[in-house]
């Protein structure tokens, strides 16, 4: 038997962010072509783990993207192969659409290169999956919260990495663009993409292949989404308050009443 | 906002804004002391001809060209600290300009508008390194350029410190406020063909640099994480943009004093008339610059005409006005929105 094909892993992981140690040394794979989300309470370490697995804060310890440790990786490579969408991030308003998607393309480009045939058609294909095509020509700032969401995914769908690293994609966004969001990660999946995101609804977050459980910096927990076992473990980092139950098929928490 | 200003194109405006440049310098170049004379009345009269090509003509391009460089540092500053507030001063360049021509001053004395050459060098130069050696002070402060508000508050510190420390030497040595005066109110009378060249050539060199690098600026508008994530080289193109900065900055605080506003204002004027990719917002931010020194300088040598009002306070004056209106107008249309 194979053994399966592991996009990201991380042995022993401790970051600690302004003198405090916020991560306590975390062990984790992620397979290749699924989808995993992060969930835990507020504080658990969620985005700073995402983060330190996109290589954007300072590790002690090796960080591995496929065979490759990601730290000593070359820049652009590593950009081409792992896309990150933040959470929060202040985006100054005066770009356009389309060259704000056209950016998760410069990991492809040469320096001083235009933009080439290919660039423009996976910018187009990321804006219509997003459904922000038609403001391609409008400035972010015409935007509301929740369209300009969908503009920052289409431009880290934009770059067509294997892995892609998203921290509360869908926050913004109203229900039908949810729906459109889990669609378009079960599309990237299918195409051996492999996801991971920090989601804080649980619900959604149950959609997933697997789910972490994170709670106070530590992982307490790693499986399927569908295993009892995840089930119960959710249910207790958020101190039995929400209940997972079955319905229509679909894994949903109920808040305990 | 209105939609129009993704679709209206920079190339276009640059255009235009070039054009205004060179009306300006020749307007700048025909209107003297005595009222506007026509070049044509020049080129028959010797004495007419050498005014116009060695005094008038070396200072509209040079209030040009500083005001250009003026408006490329302001565009860079604001993009670099993505901070709409941001001017090319902020770094600490002006109060080391300051502290530069007051030392030069309190040391050799005489006026900063003198006429022997070897004092005028000795002025630009020192106003150049006292610039350059603010700026990486503030460096030194904020250990690095990795930390935007470090680099900000170390600025302020900066600025503060060494204003104090002008404030000293004026205090100590009187005779020196006189010239500081005029250095701080920034004046472009006394600019001639070899600071025009001077002005000129960093300009290029900065325009070519930040064009190259601008992609940066483009990627940073996302944030850092983001902009770490696209694989872009931060640190470095940081450390040359900063450079980029305090040299446009100080070769134009050297030759024209401290000229307020226009680093501000151009690239707000400029984000006004057009939303695109900052390539072009840094070049169009040029251009405007050297359009509103050309005004500024044809306003303080007309309004109070035969004398002269010094340009700075006239840059004050415009560049304050219309931020305000700037303002008020984005206030009101969201208001209605």
């Amino acid at each position: 038997m194979n053994l399966p094909k592991m996009a990201l892993s991380v042995r022993d992981l401790h970051v600690s962010l302004a003198g405090q140690e916020v991560l306590h040394g975390i062990d984790m794979s992620f397979v290749a072509g699924r989808w995993t989300s992060i969930v835990g309470p507020n504080g658990a370490g969620k985005s700073t783990l995402l983060k330190a697995l996109a290589g954007l804060l300072p590790v002690t310890c090796r960080i591995f993207l496929f065979d490759h440790e990601l730290m000593s990786m070359d820049r652009k490579r590593r950009a081409q192969q792992l896309s990150w969408l933040g959470q929060n991030e202040s985006v100054s308003d005066d770009l356009r659409v389309l060259d704000v998607v056209m950016l998760g393309r410069m990991p492809h480009q040469d320096w001083l290169a235009a933009p080439s045939a290919h660039d423009h058609s996976v910018v187009k294909s990321a804006l219509q999956a997003t459904q922000a095509w038609d403001w391609r020509e409008r400035s972010l700032s015409q935007l509301s919260g929740g369209e300009r969401q969908r503009v920052l995914l289409g431009r880290a769908m934009a770059v067509q990495a294997k892995v892609m690293l998203m921290d509360e994609p869908i926050a913004n966004l109203d229900p039908p663009h949810q729906v459109d969001w889990l669609e378009q990660v079960r599309c990237l999946t299918s195409q051996n993409t492999t996801v991971i995101s920090v989601l804080h609804e649980v619900s959604m977050a149950l959609h997933a292949d697997d789910m972490v459980v994170m709670q106070a910096g530590r992982v307490v927990h790693q499986g399927a989404c569908s295993d009892a076992a995840t089930h119960s473990a959710v249910e207790a980092v958020f101190d039995n308050r929400i209940a997972i139950h079955s319905l229509d098929g679909q894994w949903v928490a109920l808040p305990k009443l | 906002m209105t939609h129009y200003l993704t679709r209206r194109s920079p190339f276009v405006i640059a255009l235009s804004l070039l054009a205004f440049c060179l009306f300006g310098i020749a307007l700048g170049s025909a209107s003297g002391s005595t009222g506007f004379e026509s070049w044509f009345t020049a080129l028959r009269d010797d004495t007419a001809w050498q005014i116009v090509w060695d005094i008038r003509l070396p200072r509209s391009v040079g209030a040009c060209a500083a005001g250009a460089l003026l408006g490329l540092a302001g565009a860079l500053a604001q993009g670099l600290f993505r901070n709409p507030l941001a001017d090319p001063y902020l770094l600490g360049s002006a109060s080391g300009a300051a502290l530069g021509v007051a030392v030069a001053l309190a040391l050799f004395g005489g006026n900063p508008f003198a006429t022997e050459l070897l004092v005028r060098m000795g002025l630009t130069g020192a106003a150049f390194v006292g610039a350059v050696l603010a700026v990486l002070l503030t460096l030194v402060l904020a250990r690095g350029v990795h930390h935007n508000l470090r680099l900000l508050l170390a600025g302020v510190i900066v600025g503060v410190v060494l204003g104090a420390l002008v404030s000293l030497i004026t205090l100590m040595r009187p005779d020196v406020l006189q010239g500081m005066q005029g250095f701080l109110l920034g004046s472009t009378s006394f600019i001639g063909w070899t600071s025009c060249a001077l002005m000129l050539g960093v300009l290029l060199v900065c325009v070519v640099l930040t064009f190259v690098l601008s992609r940066v600026l483009d990627a940073l508008s996302l944030g850092e994480a983001t902009a770490l994530s696209l694989g872009v080289p931060l640190a470095s193109v940081r450390v040359a943009l900063i450079c980029v900065l305090a040299l446009a900055t100080g070769t134009a605080v050297a030759q024209t004093g401290l000229v307020g506003f226009v680093g501000l204002a151009a690239p707000h004027l400029v984000r006004s008339l057009v939303k695109t990719k900052n390539n072009w917002i840094v070049l169009l931010s040029s251009l405007m610059g050297g359009v509103l020194m050309l005004v500024a300088d044809l306003m303080a040598r007309m309004l109070l005409s035969p004398q002269e009002m010094p340009v700075g306070v006239l840059t004050a004056v415009l560049g304050g006005g219309y931020l305000l209106w700037l303002m008020y107008r984005s206030q009101t249309t969201r208001a209605l929105q």
